[in-house]
């Protein structure tokens, strides 16, 4: 496969950058859109140009560190993280545009790298549950019903790649947000810091400068993982609660 | 975080937009249904008309329900302009760097049109009001203190009717989006059933409010309601 690229290159957080256009002949198919950089880097680094700068890690879909927006669409065409696309998803002689998550809450840090570190402060506020640390207690000493451990588990599969951002036009988190709230709140465990969990998240959130959702569901067909537009849904309800209980 | 108020999340301001906006579809189905007494004729429509600035009464003076009910109104839209000017800054902020190419997967049209969409319902209410309720302009030159008269001296000019026709056009889409989001807002639509069946409503219902809204006009300029 022959391709045109078109990239975007900032050498860092501070410059500007702007879109740069390469050419790539001898692509195969079955690569993965990131083994397609890497060989494109290669032939950068044999002339002394400085390679494109992008995020991976796992490369098999799990970790969440990858993450571009291609040809407009979070991920690139197909429901997959960019790791496990692959350039059988192209036709030949295609123009590909690559360009990094724009959200002003994930700066650009390199080309197409971008800071993610708001949705760490996010689950700083409250992603988590509050147990003392020690032996592992018997797992069969909280039963919780079937169908809520199936849709915590669900929603759990969120690995936090910011293809929702990505993907909103408003830039809002909610989905994200959504799916640490009802993964969290499905379970028993959950429920001591409930009203507190939502209520900070949402406000870090919003200190952030994520927009605020307006249901058009861009997010959940951007998201690798399928997360659900109702763990939305469950945010909304359960900010709603925390407002009843006087949070 | 530290003196985090729930009342002042982004949440609390969609919470403001899903309320107010449940408060204006009650008033336009109502209005709607008003509307329709112009099939009835002359005497039934303006006599709809007098009948609701008669209600309560001798309890209450006379138009005091309506104004109750405008005051209502009004300020339902103090909220929903102002949650939809404070979302709609934060989302412009959200993303000052725009896309080369940007896909809009997944989104209906009606949901990317919520903004302007809501704007061009703004401008036709201001010119709707001037039209039927403070101002009363008859285009026609014909006398104002009769509504049934008014309307049909209105509708029987096209470009008129084009104006109302376009804004249901938006009535329609804004509901289409508005009523489905209202309900996720509100936490209905927690399982993909519900989530389905919010967006169905929401669609029959703005087709049955644009529809039912546009018949009126449609029908004086087909010649079906006539003085």
């Amino acid at each position: 496969m022959n391709l045109t690229l078109k990239i975007w290159r900032q050498p860092d957080a501070e410059s500007a950058g702007a879109m740069h256009t390469y050419q790539l002949s001898d692509v195969s198919p079955d690569m993965s859109f990131l083994e397609m950089l890497d060989v494109l880097n290669e032939q950068l680094n044999d002339k002394g140009e400085d390679p494109i700068a992008f995020d991976s890690d796992c490369r098999e879909g799990i970790c969440g560190a990858c993450g571009l927006m291609i040809n407009g669409d979070a991920h690139g065409p197909e429901v997959t993280t960019t790791c496990q696309l692959h350039m059988r998803s192209f036709t030949d002689g295609e123009t590909i545009t690559i360009e990094p998550w724009r959200s002003d809450a994930f700066p650009v840090l390199k080309d197409l790298v971008v800071d993610r570190s708001a949705f760490d402060r996010i689950i700083q506020q409250g992603g988590f549950i509050s147990v003392n640390t020690g032996s592992a207690p018997e797992a069969h000493s909280v039963p919780v019903p079937r169908d809520d451990a199936m849709r915590a588990f669900n929603v759990a599969t969120c690995i936090g790649c910011g293809a929702c951002v990505a993907a909103c036009p408003n830039g809002s988190a909610s989905l994200f947000m959504g799916a640490k709230i009802t993964h969290l709140g499905e379970l028993p465990q959950g429920q001591p810091e409930r009203d507190s969990r939502v209520v900070n998240m949402v406000a870090q959130h919003d200190h952030e400068g994520f927009g605020g959702c307006t249901n058009i569901g861009a997010c959940t067909a951007a998201c690798p993982k399928e997360i659900p537009l109702d763990v939305i849904s469950q945010l909304n309800k359960d900010l709603r609660t925390a407002i009843k209980h006087g949070h | 975080m530290k003196g985090a108020r729930a009342s002042r999340t982004t949440i609390a301001l969609k919470l403001g937009m899903a309320l107010s906006g449940i408060v204006f579809l009650g008033f336009v189905l109502a209005h709607m249904y008003g509307n329709l007494k112009a099939f009835a004729g002359h005497d039934a429509f303006n006599e709809y008309a007098e009948h609701l600035r008669e209600i309560g009464e001798p309890m209450l003076p006379h138009e005091g329900l309506l104004w109750i009910l405008r005051v209502g109104l009004i300020a339902a839209l103090v909220v929903h302009v102002y949650c939809a000017v404070v979302l709609w800054r934060r989302a412009a902020r959200a993303r000052t760097t725009k896309y080369v190419v940007k896909k809009q997967t997944g989104a209906t049209r009606a949901s990317l049109l919520m903004r302007w969409g809501g704007l061009t319902i703004l401008l036709f209410l201001v010119w709707h009001l001037l039209n039927f309720t403070i101002g009363k302009v008859n285009v026609q030159g014909g006398a104002t203190n009769d509504p049934y008269n008014l309307l049909v001296d209105t509708f029987d000019v096209w470009w008129l009717t084009l104006i109302y026709i376009v804004a249901m056009l938006a009535l329609g889409a804004h509901l289409h989006h508005g009523i489905w989001s209202a309900a996720q807002t509100l936490g209905w639509t927690g399982t993909a059933a519900k989530r389905q069946r919010a967006k169905t409503i929401g669609f029959v219902i703005a087709l049955i409010v644009s529809v039912g809204f546009s018949l009126v006009p449609l029908g004086v300029l087909a010649g079906i309601i006539t003085k």
